[in-house]
């Protein structure tokens, strides 16, 4: 799964099934080290799409068709 | 001559005396153009209803404002039902509004409220087919006005909830006419570019002419066909457009509508955080749980004294072997003394005792032991069994 294709509701879905599979206390001490280890990592990918993801604030214009993209700035009054 | 004036109370209080008398003034149905628009402070509105050529004051008390379904503001056209009256203080006759509704908005009512009907009849406002807005969504689309406060608004409260979030604003006229058109290619253009993760349309409040394009039909179906989640935030939180209907999430304004797409990244951050920490504690606990469990097995016997129970196992054997030879011994003991008691009473019974005594066995040739004279017979040979020996003899 590439960084970009994380859908954040579903690994934050996760993150809770894995929390209450842990806190249940009735895996194995591998499962247990298992999916302590799969719920850090996916933490550290929803961590990392929060920070890595970009300030932009733009406008489409569309003029004869040809689409293009510009920065928007708010006209100050 | 002489002058025979009245006072001015009392020309005043006459002309109301009229007034009053008078059944067309007392029950009036006027139209016209509000201006000079006050609300005082007690809740009475005050203004000026006029027309091209003419204007006449207005009064319209608190208790009668509750039934307006409207703000009243200037430039508004409305229509009036009340009485005119005299106001004998300061000479002026006046409107006193009893209600007051909006002119010209008759149709647009009819239309927006049979629009409505069809639309839910249709469907088109039904729950089931509202898509649920993504929790973090990386483009918000917005189609509103590029200048305004919509935009700026949504800008602000999104970026103060998010820093890093994408905006991206397609401009389309909010008012007038082609702005409904232009909206709906809008809602369409950003769907088939697959431009947005939400979409935000909305204006800032008005009129309802001002609102009008949010209330048109090829902006309903727009929305409803759209693949991307739509937030509506038309107008004030109490204007509903035919918009707000279908969309699948009606925001009250664009302040809200941006707060609705855009989660508070600092909440997100400490859900993260809480989890991680949820995830420690659970594996420690996990782990302590692991080392008392080890701990309590390696506290019992079979562990701390391993060879206790070969010890005992030894013990055991030994004791056995105690019993075993013990029980001997005495069967032993007992035999023996059997066995003394055997001896000692053949020795009472032995014939050897008697021979002690002097006495001897006579046994004949053959060995059979001579117990009476008849037995034998003279010249017979005879063997004498005395205590120390044998002796031959021959019977006289």
């Amino acid at each position: 799964m590439k960084e970009k294709e994380i859908n954040f509701e579903e690994a934050m879905k996760q993150l809770e099934n894995i929390a209450n599979e842990l806190e249940k206390g009735d895996l194995s001490l591998d499962e247990s080290v298992n999916k302590f280890e799969e719920g850090m990592k996916l933490s550290k990918k929803c961590n990392d799409f929060l920070e890595k993801a970009e300030k932009k604030i733009t406008m489409l214009i569309n003029s004869d068709g040809e689409i293009k993209e510009e920065e928007f700035k708010i006209e100050e009054n | 001559m002489e002058y025979n004036p009245i006072t001015v109370t009392d020309l005043n209080k006459y002309i109301k005396e009229k007034f009053d008398g008078d059944e067309m003034l007392a029950n009036v149905l006027v139209k016209g153009e509000i201006s000079n628009f006050k609300r005082h402070y007690t809740g009475h509105l005050y203004f000026t209803l006029k027309d091209e050529n003419s204007l006449i004051k207005c009064v319209m008390f608190k208790s009668y404002t509750t039934y307006l379904n409207f703000i009243p503001k200037d430039g508004m056209k409305v229509i009036i039902l009340g009485s005119v009256n005299v106001f004998e203080r300061d000479g002026v006759y006046q409107i006193y509004a009893k209600a007051m509704k909006q002119d010209g908005l008759g149709s647009l009512y009819e239309a927006y409220e049979k629009l409505k009907s069809k639309l839910s009849q249709e469907g088109l406002f039904d729950v089931s087919h509202k898509k649920k807005i993504p929790f973090m969504p990386k483009t918000i689309g917005v189609l509103t006005s590029n200048t305004g406060a919509v935009i700026r608004d949504i800008i602000n409260v999104s970026t103060r909830r998010n820093p890093n979030v994408h905006i991206r604003l397609y401009p389309v006229p909010v008012q007038g006419s082609g702005a409904a058109e232009k909206i709906a290619k809008g809602i369409e253009f950003m769907n088939e570019n697959k431009f947005a993760d939400v979409l935000i349309i909305g204006r800032g409040g008005g009129s309802l002419e001002d609102l009008w394009p949010f209330n048109e039909e090829i902006v309903a179906r727009a929305i409803y066909n759209s693949e991307i989640p739509i937030i509506s935030a038309v107008g004030h939180e109490t204007d509903f457009t035919i918009a707000d209907f279908v969309a699948d999430l009606r925001a009250p304004t664009p302040s809200a509508a941006a707060e609705l797409a855009v989660a508070n990244i600092d909440d997100v951050k400490e859900t993260l955080r809480l989890y991680n920490n949820r995830y420690k504690i659970a594996l420690k606990k996990r782990l302590e749980l692991m080392r008392l469990s080890y701990e309590k097995q390696i506290a019992r016997p079979a562990f701390k004294n391993p060879t206790q129970k070969i010890n005992e196992q030894y013990m055991l054997i030994d004791m056995k072997v105690k019993a075993i030879q013990s029980s001997i011994q005495s069967k032993i003991s007992e035999e023996k003394a059997k066995f003394i008691k055997q001896i000692a009473r053949l020795d009472t019974l032995s014939p050897l005792k008697t021979l002690t005594r002097g006495y001897s066995i006579v046994t004949n040739e053959s060995g059979k032991t001579i117990r009476k004279v008849s037995e034998i017979k003279t010249g017979e040979n005879i063997n004498l069994r005395l205590v120390d020996g044998e002796k031959k003899a021959k019977v006289l």
